[in-house]
């Protein structure tokens, strides 16, 4: 498995979907550093996906550019690797098979092949399934399994897709603590988007509040706690308010984000007095640290 | 617990064996039904002077002219020179029906620009193309290939452009997004995601394939089952005629159960289903 992340930046993206079509999002800047684990909060439609198709190289900006490392992503890579809402296996194969088929595209040998798909099977904890049929598992041992077969070709940036949006409450914490921990293992990059605040503030180590219609990054806050994260703990709570109130100010100023649209989960009241000060973005739309 | 499943699994299995059994004796049943109605035809046939000549064509002198036909290879014959045809036939109609009906599936410009021409030429009944076939091949061998050929191609694009409609796009993606070029795209993703429905399209196609071949070999060539037939008719051998009708219906039963067993063991989405 890779032992260090890689370098992310991300000069004026902006990005619409046709010449007719309104903009998507619109000079969107971000830095981070390696290893570190960034969360893209915002409502449904602001473009936070699309932002992630386009570091993931599943679609070119229309200006812009995605920076790993030296690296300009042009196209997809074993380097960088997305994890998606569902895990969309392939229903014709085996565990091992699904996880494996990543390293078959880059013709790694069969001894390799095996070796790092026992790795990976091992590592989301799904040992006693290899051999089972994807569609006889339930539907977290499914997303574990999308999680090995990403973690497999050892990426230096892991994005994630609102990997976990499907899942009950259960398997849902299950997973975000497992991933936050492999993640931190293994020394990646790791980039969630999310419209749950809960998630963002047990997974990420910064989380950039996207709001409007077209999209722009709003707030860009560190999430700076330290140890393991559990819900209940005060720090976490106080964390989370912060990015709620940082997220209903940003989105306060966006009359394009309507009520009517999903809501942003937060898994407790948000407590007054502890809520940080954050920086609404100007004019020019650059990340702002809080 | 196990005292429980112990009697559900003693009666899961003897329902299976009952109904295996119901099934094979149903089987059974039904041939010999229709070989009590093939011999009840030909004893009518013996009744009526004006048909008396044709009660060889009934089931007891069909069996009895077996051996003697399987001595002198001429049934191996028959069926060899039949099953090149069709084999070539099928071969030519997968090797072009397959990726056109993947390019069909894919680009929806092809699939509107072709839809109307293949739909036109798929209802033009194969034995007309046979003038066609005379003049473009210099022997009636590639010319009655050509036939199963045009016969059987378009099942096969049909269904393997219906197949690729139902595929998932999210597994092209979550393939792009780990790397996969064209090549994989087709051969790990696009080929075992269709399996299913290309088999089934092999599977009618071989059906009216089977039912081509026969009248093209009723033309020019002097081999294969069709040609058999033609000639027990005209040496009046007609119980031999009725062995050639049977060997074409055990060998079209025979290959449409290997495409059976292709298309279950090639289908994953009866698990889906299930």
């Amino acid at each position: 498995m890779a032992k260090r992340g890689v370098r992310i930046r991300i000069q004026g993206l902006t990005h619409r979907y046709s010449a007719r079509s309104a903009l998507t999002f619109e000079r969107v800047e971000v830095e981070a550093q390696a290893g570190e684990a960034l969360a893209i909060i915002g409502r449904s439609g602001c473009g936070k996906s699309t932002l992630l198709h386009i570091v993931a190289g599943l679609l070119r900006p229309t200006h812009g550019s995605v920076r790993l490392d030296d690296t300009l992503v042009e196209g997809p890579s074993p380097r960088w690797v997305m994890m998606f809402q569902a895990p969309h296996l392939f229903p014709w194969m085996q565990v091992a098979q699904n996880v494996g088929i990543g390293l078959r595209f880059a013709h790694r040998p069969k001894d390799e092949i095996r070796r790092r798909v026992a790795d990976a099977i091992r590592l989301v904890e799904l040992q006693e399934f290899a051999d089972a049929n994807v569609q006889d598992l339930s539907g977290g041992q499914q997303q574990r399994v999308a999680l090995a077969r990403s973690l497999v070709m050892e990426p230096e940036l892991l994005l994630l897709d609102e990997p976990f949006s499907a899942l009950d409450a259960f398997t849902r914490a299950a997973l975000q603590r497992d991933v936050r921990s492999i993640v931190k293992r293994l020394g990646i990059n790791m980039v969630i988007v999310t419209h749950d605040i809960d998630e963002a503030v047990l997974m990420s180590e910064r989380a950039l509040i996207m709001a409007g219609r077209p999209g722009k990054i709003f707030h860009d806050i560190p999430i700076d706690l330290n140890g393991p994260r559990e819900r209940q703990d005060p720090a976490v709570q106080d964390m989370r308010a912060r990015l709620m109130k940082a997220f209903e100010e940003a989105t306060r100023l966006q009359p394009g984000d309507s009520d009517d649209e999903a809501p942003v989960r937060t898994g407790a009241e948000s407590r007054p007095g502890n809520i940080a000060k954050t920086v609404v973005a100007t004019g020019n739309l650059g990340p702002t640290r809080a | 617990m196990i005292g429980v499943a112990a009697p559900a699994g003693s009666l899961t299995s003897l329902c299976q064996r009952v109904f295996g059994v119901r099934r094979l004796t149903c089987g059974i049943l039904g041939l010999l039904a229709f070989a009590a109605l093939w011999e009840l035809g030909t004893m009518l046939l013996g009744l009526n002077p004006a048909t008396r000549t044709f009660v060889t064509f009934g089931p007891i002198p069909t069996f009895k002219s077996v051996p003697f036909l399987w001595q002198t290879d001429r049934i191996q014959d028959a069926v060899v020179a039949s099953g090149y045809r069709i084999g070539m036939g099928m071969l030519l109609a997968v090797i072009f029906g397959v990726p056109i009906g993947i390019l069909m599936g894919l680009s929806k410009r092809f699939r509107e620009l072709s839809n109307s021409g293949f739909q036109f030429l798929r209802m033009i009944s194969p034995l007309s193309w046979m003038p066609l076939a005379v003049i473009m091949y210099p022997d009636w061998n590639q010319a009655i290939i050509f036939l199963i050929a045009i016969a059987a191609v378009w099942p096969v694009i049909f269904a393997t452009a219906a197949g690729l409609a139902k595929v998932d796009p999210n597994w092209f993606k979550v393939a792009r997004n780990l790397g996969a070029n064209p090549v994989h795209m087709i051969s790990l993703v696009i080929l075992p995601a269709i399996a299913f429905d290309v088999f089934t399209g092999i599977r009618l196609a071989l059906g009216v394939a089977w039912i081509v071949l026969v009248p093209a070999e009723l033309l020019g060539v002097t081999s294969g089952l069709g040609y058999a037939i033609r000639d027990a008719r005209d040496t009046l051998s007609y119980n031999h005629l009725t062995v050639m009708v049977l060997v074409i219906g055990i060998i079209g039963w025979f290959l449409d159960g290997i495409c059976v067993a292709l298309i279950t063991r090639y289908s994953w989405r009866h698990r889906v289903a299930g």
